[in-house]
């Protein structure tokens, strides 16, 4: 009987950060004009440092201005997205939840377009909308997945699929018929793409990321309960009721700020939160921060290969992640092994 | 946690102080309920006013055939349905005005385990039963594993431990259920129709321990069954429930007559007294 410590959780947390680190580091040296790891080192420390005098222009430019957001908004992407897919997972008792599959993803990226249509220059405005549309989305997904009552793992994800190729169709109408928008192409939308800068301060981003995160892992005690069966946990002193507002709201805040910044990227969702699942065990207490960094492992390293692969043109990088995706998770899924 | 059945902590149920051994530590009075599936609809099913008591030690059976409303009096007996009319308290405090952990640190409830969504061993499940105490987002302390180890001891379940919950037979599934249920340190124990899926070794079996956990343990049992001789034959007191009505309740000797045991489950039933006190049913020949 080994029981999860904490002291479990922050070293598996370390390591993966230090996987990311590394990501980061590579993601930063590749590319069409190639630094030297030594350099990329020295430029970070003295940016850190806030010595901006010696850092040469072209790294700073390269680097820091180009490259570094990049991935910054990619770290906030993959562990928005995870750890939203754990979240839905739980909620909805279903493994193979993901914001994607589910139409969680469609609904918040419709949001967006309908607000840059609305107000295109509005602050944080798509941010909310993306919002909206998440929340509304599964809403309607979780009341269509219901049968007699009780809702159902088969028809929730039919209800999903349903959903999500309605919205995906909605978004293609409004993209072709509203020409001249500011809005940022149909793969963008539906594929998700890191490609362009985000017009929201990245520390607002971070800030919710870190509060809707936060609020998950609060209920991870609780929701380890729930996975066992929604009655029991009852019994068992969960207020089940709290515990999924609480990670229904922080859930749809992630998708809708993943997808405000970058689309909807696919498989996210699904495959990281299995895969920690299938290396660390199923307790949400580390499966929730472990999710969060492992999203970001994965988007910055599947946004390398979207930007590099095939440079100079670059892929969505939802393509990538569906493309390493689907094959890596059938694959997990028929090894796996206790 | 190697040798987590020598530990000094107990496992048995914590006594409150008003609890003295000869007051009941459950009392339903005239407790009814109303099950309507919108609040305007005229209410589906009803279960009228039942009154009835526990005390510690004591093994209660709810008989019944289906739909008698034995999972409705379960229910209210849980704390998850307030009564319509009349109460029921443990310990001298009513069930529904409990806190939602207070309430689990005093009744745990055996149900049919719903199927897991992800593989759990017996010790992860069996652990979930220390979650009513402590913080809610909390990691479980060498108190906390001691008890578990205890509580699967006292199950006979201690080798099963390490075992993956859905690779375990019926029998010793129940077993690692009740575990989890102990683990709670209740001193209400309900279970609902547990011995369902058992051969009539295992249901003998469970029952037999049901019985030493009320007298060694001090828990109060409650069970839901279709097992009249069974129930007849370990529980100290009958509840029988007949169309949402409680129709009586007493010993086995008083409650098992065959005129009324015949009405109820609408079956050619005899009643034999055997020489202990304690009755059997037995299906009367066609012939």
């Amino acid at each position: 009987m080994r029981p999860l410590t904490p002291r479990r959780v922050f070293t598996i947390c370390l390591a993966l950060c230090g996987v990311l680190f590394v990501a980061v580091v590579i993601s930063l040296r590749v590319g069409a004009y190639p630094v030297s790891i030594r350099d990329i080192v020295m430029t970070l420390v003295n940016a850190t440092l806030r010595r901006w005098s010696e850092i040469p222009p072209d790294f700073q430019s390269i680097v820091l201005n180009i490259r570094l957001p990049r991935i910054l908004l990619g770290i906030l992407v993959g562990a928005s997205l995870s750890t939203a897919g754990a979240g839905f997972q739980a909620l909805l008792r279903n493994p193979l939840a993901d914001p994607y599959v589910l139409g969680v993803s469609s609904g918040a990226a419709l949001g967006a377009i309908l607000s840059l249509i609305a107000a295109p220059h509005a602050p944080g405005l798509i941010q909310a909308a993306a919002f909206a549309g998440a929340i509304a989305t599964i809403a309607a997904v979780y009341f269509l997945g219901r049968r007699g009552g009780q809702l159902d793992s088969g028809t929730l994800l039919l209800a999903g699929i349903i959903t999500a190729s309605f919205l995906s169709a909605v978004i293609m109408f409004l993209m072709t018929t509203l020409p001249g928008r500011d809005v940022r192409g149909m793969a963008f939308w539906l594929m998700g793409d890191l490609s362009s800068p985000s017009t929201v301060d990245l520390k607002w981003l971070y800030f919710l990321l870190v509060i809707a995160v936060g609020s998950i892992y609060t209920t991870s005690s609780d929701l380890n309960l729930i996975l066992t069966g929604e009655q029991e946990a009852r019994h068992l002193g969960v207020n089940v009721h709290r515990v999924k507002l609480v990670v229904y709201v922080a859930a749809s805040v992630l998708t809708g700020l993943a997808v405000s910044v970058s689309g909807a990227i696919g498989y996210v969702g699904l495959l990281v939160p299995h895969v920690i699942r299938m290396l660390f065990g199923t307790d949400y207490r580390l499966l929730i921060p472990a999710s969060a960094l492992g999203g970001a492992i994965l988007v910055v390293v599947a946004d390398t290969l979207a930007r590099t692969v095939v440079a100079p043109t670059e892929l969505p990088v939802g393509a990538m992640t569906a493309i390493a995706g689907a094959p890596v998770f059938i694959y997990l899924m028929r090894r796996r092994v206790r | 946690m190697s040798t987590p059945a020598q530990g000094g902590a107990s496992i048995a149920p914590q006594v409150t102080p008003t609890a003295a051994a000869n007051e009941p530590r459950i009392k339903v009075e005239q407790a009814s309920y109303a099950y309507a599936a919108t609040d305007r609809s005229a209410p589906k099913f009803t279960l009228g006013p039942a009154s009835f008591e526990a005390r510690q030690r004591e093994m209660v059976a709810i008989l019944g055939p289906n739909a008698s409303g034995k999972s409705t009096l379960l229910m209210l007996l849980a704390g998850l349905a307030r009564p319509l009319s009349g109460r029921i308290e443990i310990d001298g405090t009513e069930v529904s005005k409990l806190d939602i952990r207070t309430r689990a640190q005093r009744i745990a409830l055996v149900q049919q385990e719903s199927e897991l969504l992800f593989p759990l061993r017996v010790w992860e499940y069996v652990l979930q039963g220390r979650y009513p105490y402590g913080r809610r987002l909390r990691f479980e302390s060498d108190e906390d594993c001691l008890l578990a180890g205890n509580a699967l001891a006292q199950v006979g379940a201690d080798a099963l431990r390490d075992r993956w919950m859905d690779q375990l037979s019926g029998g010793e599934k129940q077993r690692v259920i009740l575990a989890r249920a102990l683990a709670q340190r209740p001193s209400l124990l309900l279970l609902d129709e547990p011995t369902q899926h058992l051969d009539i070794g295992g249901k003998v079996e469970l029952l037999r321990r049901l019985r030493k956990l009320a007298d060694e343990n001090r828990y109060t049992v409650l069970v839901v069954t279709h097992e009249l001789n069974l129930a007849a034959e370990f529980c100290d007191r009958i509840v029988l429930l007949h169309k949402g009505k409680c129709l009586r309740v007493g010993t086995p000797a008083e409650v098992y007559e065959r005129d009324l045991l015949g009405d109820v489950f609408d079956a050619p039933l005899e009643v034999e007294m055997r020489p202990g006190g304690r009755p059997r049913v037995i299906l009367r020949g066609s012939h």
